[in-house]
């Protein structure tokens, strides 16, 4: 049917064909690490197989030590992660509506931006040790100012009519802050921070680099010294699959909180 | 009595970068008590602008403005307004949003409720009251916004195109519903539009503005008998303030397109 077709641009297909084609990419992706560590090709010391991966989940599992990491890294990742949110929400919701904060704010965003977080790392340790507090420094830098400017963009991007209208309604500056720009915001802010949760996680290494003795980066690094890949990859899955909670999360909670949203 | 008198207003806006724009000059426009004024023009010549300087969202470059012989500075909830964008606030239900102004103004819930019941009524949305925008129509919204502008009892209501993005059955729909509601509560409305039929039907008085710089040129009285409906159309009185608006508008759609071509050949 022509309405229906798979090649037609932005148009819906039914839900059992949508699964099936998911299910095909993940199902392609294990065939070929099944062709590629049973069928020989690679060794395994450069690549684990499947079962051995399971075998080492098992194993940490069993012994409780895998979660002793995923806990460590959920500790640094939300504690940098909500910080830098109390922070980037309500300055960037101002920043994008008074031009005021952003002449103040923008110098500086728009500097850190390009700096790498790695970049900062020997100055972190400088002046604030190595201890947890270093690590969520730099998920919090690694975010900041990513939501800084995200966010920023939302609130710039309310409607003036909205704002107008608050007015002739007998709202004054102060209420048409809390009671319109505020809300306004909320959509476009709880995406973003879905967004820039991803982006927390991917700083996780980074920020387990250094003087860390738990957490899945340090997990993964701590293998890599032995080459043990089926470590590696446990990590590497583990993280892929917490992050993809949090995504969920999100989602879960965008429509729970915010059920008069139009787009989701 | 007029109640809105605007005295020699102009306005200049001087955009970064560009040249300025003249959007209003010298513009005097007296609006009486309970009256429906409408203004009509073409697109861009300054009706907006004048509006919104009713409205206290704009200041004039100079000239002065007045309410009840009060200076008008700010916006204020004596002035209603209904935009041609949809401006309900998405996060609140129907009933809601009518209560934004009286809830501002400090009045206790139950007196709120009973003003939002009252207006979602005469605007025939009732059962609608828990619903969010985004379930709402265009025409719908429209309703809303105007049971939102009334609920503060402003002194006069501004309209900007309310029903222009309304596809035209609709739109015809909402100046019988908007006529029901003015005879019925009796309000001093300011309305725009670029719609000559819509102007007719609606105005006791009809100013039609010129473009570029923007000014009122000519003010016609519609004496066409209340309550108006859809036949009053189709009358010949209707077609003989049509004949006279569109000629006056032809002439400035030549003149403006004259102008576009000097500056194009310049
Ligand atoms: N804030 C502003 N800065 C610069 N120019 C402006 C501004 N607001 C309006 N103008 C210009 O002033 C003129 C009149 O604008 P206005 O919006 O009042 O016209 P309008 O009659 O409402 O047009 P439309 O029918 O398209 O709504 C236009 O040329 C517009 O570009
Ligand atoms: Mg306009």
């Amino acid at each position: 049917m022509w309405t229906r077709s798979l090649f037609s641009p932005k148009t819906d297909i039914d839900k059992g064909t949508y699964v099936t084609l998911s299910l095909i990419s993940v199902a392609v992706i294990l065939a070929l690490w099944c062709l590629l560590t049973y069928g020989g090709i690679t060794p395994r010391d450069f690549l684990a197989a499947p079962h051995e991966v399971v075998q080492a989940g098992i194993k940490r599992m069993a012994n409780m030590s895998l979660f002793e990491h995923m806990w460590a890294s959920l500790v640094v990742i939300l504690s940098g992660f909500i910080l830098a949110s109390i922070f980037a929400v309500p300055i960037g919701i101002l920043m994008g509506s008074f031009r005021a904060v952003q002449a103040l704010i923008e110098p500086i965003t728009g500097f850190m931006r390009y700096i790498p977080v790695s970049a900062l790392i020997p100055l972190l340790i400088l002046w604030i040790g190595i201890g947890i507090e270093q690590k969520i420094m730099v998920i919090f830098l690694g975010t900041f100012f990513q939501q800084l400017i995200l966010i920023s963009d939302v609130s710039a991007r309310i409607s003036k009519d909205l704002i107008d209208c608050a007015y002739t309604l007998g709202a004054d500056r102060r209420r048409v802050v809390t009671r319109v720009l505020v809300p306004a915001c909320m959509p476009g802010v709880m995406d973003n921070l879905r967004v820039t949760m991803g982006w927390a996680w991917t700083y996780l290494v980074v920020a387990e680099l250094v003087a860390a003795d738990t957490g899945l980066g340090y997990m993964i690094l701590n293998a890599m010294r032995g080459l043990f890949t089926d470590v590696i990859l446990l990590g590497v899955f583990t993280i892929g699959i917490l992050g993809l909670i949090t995504d969920f999360f999100f989602k879960w909670a965008r429509r729970r909180l915010l059920p008069w949203s139009a787009d989701f | 009595m007029s109640m809105l008198s605007l005295r020699d207003i102009t306005v200049r806006f001087e955009p970064k970068g560009k040249p300025p724009v003249l959007a209003l000059d010298d513009v005097s426009l007296d609006v009486a008590n309970d009256t429906f004024s409408v203004i009509v023009g073409p697109s861009g010549c300054g009706k907006s602008t004048l509006l919104r300087l009713v409205a206290g969202l704009e200041t004039p470059t100079s000239g002065r403005l007045e309410l009840d012989g009060q200076p008008i500075n700010g916006p204020s909830a004596d002035r209603g307004m209904v935009f041609q964008s949809y401006t309900l606030f998405p996060w609140l239900t129907v009933r809601e949003n009518v209560m934004f102004g009286p809830k501002l103004k400090g009045l206790s819930k139950s007196e709120c409720e009973d003003i939002a019941d009252d207006l979602i009524k005469a605007v025939h949305l009732d059962g609608f009251e828990k619903s969010y925008p985004k379930e709402l129509s265009g025409g719908m919204r429209q309703r809303v916004a105007l049971a939102r502008a009334l609920a503060n009892d402003p002194r006069i209501l501004l309209m900007d195109e309310p029903f222009g993005a309304l596809d035209s059955q609709t739109r015809q729909m909402m100046q019988e519903l908007l006529l029901d509601v003015w005879q019925s509560r009796r309000k001093t409305v300011l309305f725009i539009t670029h719609d000559i039929d819509e102007a007719i039907f609606l105005g006791d008085e009809v100013h039609v503005m010129s473009a570029r710089p923007g000014l009122i040129k000519q003010s016609l009285d519609i004496s066409i008998e209340r309550p108006r409906h859809i036949d009053a159309l189709t009358s010949p009185e209707f077609m003989d303030y049509k004949r006279t608006i569109l000629s006056l508008m032809h002439d400035e759609a030549i003149k403006a397109e004259d102008a576009a071509n000097q500056r194009k050949s310049a």
